[in-house]
Order: C-alpha cells, then sequence, then structure tokens
C-alpha cells in the first residue's frame, strides 16, 4: 500500500481550445479540452490540470465555460487556473466544477493571495506553480507566462508558498518546457527536498525514461505532460505500465 | 449521485433533512467553518436526529471529520461527536497535506467496499485524519500512521477519500451506498 506516482495530461487552454506552445512562445492547435479530457479520463489519467494561457489578456469568461464543460467529462481530481488575482477568481472557478487552483504571477507579486486562498478553501485546493529557468546565480523564478524575472530564488520561494499555505507545487523548467528533452530532474529535487508537500514536475517529457528519471532522481510526486498526450505519441495506460513494471507504485486499475 | 440515478436536493433548511431516506456530507474547507456553518443554519439538530433515527448517512473527507468529537484543526470546536474520538494532523515525517491516488487495508467486511477489488485506488487530499480503530473502521490507509479511510457504524458510513473523483472504483462505492440505503 503506497500513495501512488501520478501522471497528470495538462491542457493548456487559448480561446476555447487546446494550444501548445514551444519554450512558452509559439502556439499550436492541439483540440478540442472537452474531447481531450475524456479521452484522458478514460486512458487512467490521474487529474487534469487545465490552464488558460491568455489570462492576463482576455477576459475570463470563455474559460469559465470550459472549465464547466470539462467538470462533466471527469470523475478523477482537476485543477484550474491562469490569471487568478484574487480569492473571487479562484472561487468561480471551484463553483466552475475545479477541485483544486493553481496560481503563479499574482502570488509572486501578492504572497497573501495563497494565504487567503487556503484559508478560504483549505491547503489541498491550492497548487502553488512555479515556472523556473536556471539563472547564474541559482534557479529563479519567472512571471507573465514565462516571459518576466521576478528576481525571487526558486526554493524560497518555494519554501515561503508552502509556509502560506500552498499544498501542492507545480513546478515548470522553462528551459525544458516543450522541448522534449526531459524532465529537470536536478531542479524537480531541489524542490522536493525543500518543501513537505507534494511537487508535480513539468517541462520537457518526451520518453517513459524520462518519466523514470522525474520519480526516482527527480524525487516527484507527480509528474505533468502534454504535447506528447495530446499527439497520442504515447497513451497514458501504456506509460504507466511501462513504470509499473520498474517498480513505480501508479494506479492501473481503474 | 444524480448520475447513478439517485433523486438529490442540496439542504438548505432543517426541514429537508426530516424528508430525507438518504443523506450524504460532503465537505472541502476548514473544521471550524464547517461546523459552525451547519449550526448557523440550524441543521446539527436535524441531522443529529435523523441519525438517530436510522436514516443511512455518507460522510465524505471532512464530512467524516465533523463526524467526530473534535479536530486539531480547530481545537475548542465541537463537531458533531457521533464516533466519540478526535481528528488529528497527519505526522510531520511524512508529505501533508496528504494528496493523491492511495490503496486501502481492509479491517472487516465493508458495505461501501462490496465487490471492489482490495487492491483498487481511490483519491484522497487531506491534512487530518481520526485514527483507525476496530469498532468503527472497516478499512484503513496509512500515510504517517493508520487512519480511519472507510467508517461504518450501523446506519453511519463515512470515508476519507473522495468517491466521486476516485473513478471506476469510487463510483462504485457510491453505488454501494445507494443500494444499501434502499
Amino acid at each position: 500500500m503506497t500513495l501512488a506516482r501520478r501522471i497528470i495530461p495538462c491542457l493548456d487552454v487559448d480561446a476555447g481550445r487546446v494550444v501548445k506552445g514551444v519554450e512558452f512562445a509559439g502556439l499550436r492547435d492541439m483540440g478540442d479540452p472537452e474531447e481531450l479530457a475524456a479521452r484522458y479520463n478514460g486512458e487512467g489519467a490521474d487529474e487534469l490540470i487545465l490552464l488558460d494561457i491568455t489570462a492576463s489578456r482576455d477576459g475570463r469568461a470563455t474559460f469559465l465555460e470550459t472549465v464547466r464543460r470539462v467538470a462533466q467529462q471527469l470523475n478523477i481530481p482537476f485543477t484550474a487556473g491562469g490569471g487568478i488575482r484574487r480569492l473571487e477568481d479562484g472561487n468561480a472557478l471551484l463553483r466552475a466544477g475545479a477541485d483544486k487552483v493553481t496560481v503563479n504571477t499574482a502570488a509572486v507579486a501578492r504572497p497573501e493571495l495563497i494565504s487567503e486562498l487556503a484559508a478560504q478553501f483549505g491547503s489541498q485546493a491550492v497548487v502553488l506553480s512555479m515556472d523556473v529557468k536556471k539563472m547564474p546565480a541559482g534557479w529563479e523564478v519567472f512571471v507573465r507566462g514565462g516571459a518576466e524575472s521576478s528576481g525571487r530564488d526558486a526554493p524560497a520561494w518555494a519554501r515561503e508558498g508552502v509556509a502560506r499555505g500552498a499544498g501542492e507545487i507545480l513546478l515548470t523548467s522553462i528551459d525544458r518546457d516543450g522541448t522534449c528533452s526531459g524532465f529537470d530532474c536536478g531542479l524537480t529535487a531541489a524542490i522536493a527536498e525543500q518543501v513537505s508537500v507534494p511537487v508535480i514536475a513539468s517541462g520537457g517529457a518526451k520518453t517513459f525514461d524520462d518519466f523514470l528519471a522525474v520519480f526516482g532522481e527527480g524525487q516527484a510526486d507527480a509528474a505533468l505532460a502534454a504535447s506528447i498526450f495530446h499527439t497520442a505519441e504515447h497513451s497514458i495506460g501504456a506509460l504507466k505500465t511501462y513504470l509499473a513494471g520498474r517498480g513505480v507504485p501508479v494506479r492501473l486499475n481503474r | 449521485m444524480r448520475s447513478l440515478g439517485a433523486k438529490t436536493e442540496c439542504v438548505t433548511r432543517p426541514e429537508q433533512i426530516a424528508t430525507a431516506s438518504a443523506l450524504v456530507l460532503p465537505g472541502v474547507g476548514h473544521f471550524c467553518a464547517f461546523v459552525t456553518g451547519l449550526r448557523e443554519r440550524n441543521l446539527t439538530g436535524a441531522l443529529r436526529e435523523a441519525i438517530a433515527g436510522g436514516v443511512p448517512i455518507l460522510g465524505i473527507c471532512l464530512g467524516l471529520q465533523a463526524m467526530f468529537a473534535s479536530s486539531a484543526e480547530a481545537p475548542g470546536e465541537q463537531g458533531l461527536d457521533l464516533i466519540h474520538e478526535n481528528v488529528q494532523a497527519l505526522p510531520t515525517n511524512v508529505k501533508s497535506p496528504h494528496i493523491g491516488w492511495n490503496q486501502l487495508r481492509r479491517l472487516r467486511e465493508s458495505i461501501l467496499l462490496r465487490e471492489i477489488p482490495d487492491d483498487a485506488y481511490f483519491y484522497f487530499a487531506h491534512s487530518y485524519a481520526a485514527a483507525a480503530s476496530e469498532p468503527h473502521t472497516a478499512a484503513a490507509c496509512d500515510h504517517g500512521f493508520p487512519f480511519a479511510a472507510v467508517v461504518e457504524k450501523d446506519n453511519l458510513m463515512a470515508v476519507q477519500f473522495h468517491p466521486e473523483k476516485s473513478g471506476e472504483a469510487g463510483s462504485h462505492m457510491l453505488r454501494n451506498f445507494l443500494e444499501w440505503a434502499q
């Protein structure tokens, strides 16, 4: 009896469609969010993350509608986020059917947002999302979709976020995102060693061995990927069978 | 519940509890907000009465914890005290919150887990738990300590995990509750 390592497909949503970027720039249409959500739910995904990647620039009504429709397709947990600035933004997503919300840029600007969300909805509903880039001085947190340096040290920010009530950390390596060169295991382990909450590794997944490495060396509790699942390059079921065969505890039965 | 064929109603007034043939006490949030919320809506008395009268009830997550006497999450706040024990914080030597899919250890025959494979996974998301204890715990889960994952005590049923988020196994468990409650 062990807590299973989770496989989490991520849907980046722009104007009601799933898109995928490469190193945070350049978008490609990957399909309909409801269809993809239903497919992943059926394939044995442990959870789903839905991110409004246009939130900083566009209206939110379309995204809320997408969250509502995706929620209908699922009997697994799902996290929604992108552009959450206030308690009410989080509340709207949870009311639309999300189980957790994820905060990023606005939490860096005003860390109290994490505390407010945790006090209202509980830590288990608050995921701190961090986009991290390797800089000469160490790992640094970037905001605004990876476009802008925040000047914050990633391990220190992770610790602060958890102290403020974040129940999970979604850790994206900007250097690896969309490059298919494997998860940044060094970064993932560095953050996992700093915090007492689960860490979701993201950015760079390509092969089954990338997942094996991030659950081993990277000490990740969950691994997130987008493109390799969207393009049906890998099925989640096949990935989990592979991991189970190599001793990683995963949920195989549905 | 609706997708499994049950007729459901969201309770906001005590009168609604009196006419229910089964009750579900779901819960996400803080123990204090939960029990004071019940009290402020005058639901606590009606709930106790219905349970004493034998109406089947299913507590989920915080709904399970609220059935206990108190919780370390809100010292001094009184739970429904249907089970005279306390809810504790998960120990600091494990990751907390306990988030993700975990398996159960069956302690005895269970109505809720009927015909569900022993190795099935269920989705948990919590930072507090009640210790597994002989009379009421039908199945335990281990995370820092053995805690009550499935409670079955006469007409009182409760689970620490989220069956509504636990895929096929979770739906099966909810179906078991509905069948038993009929």
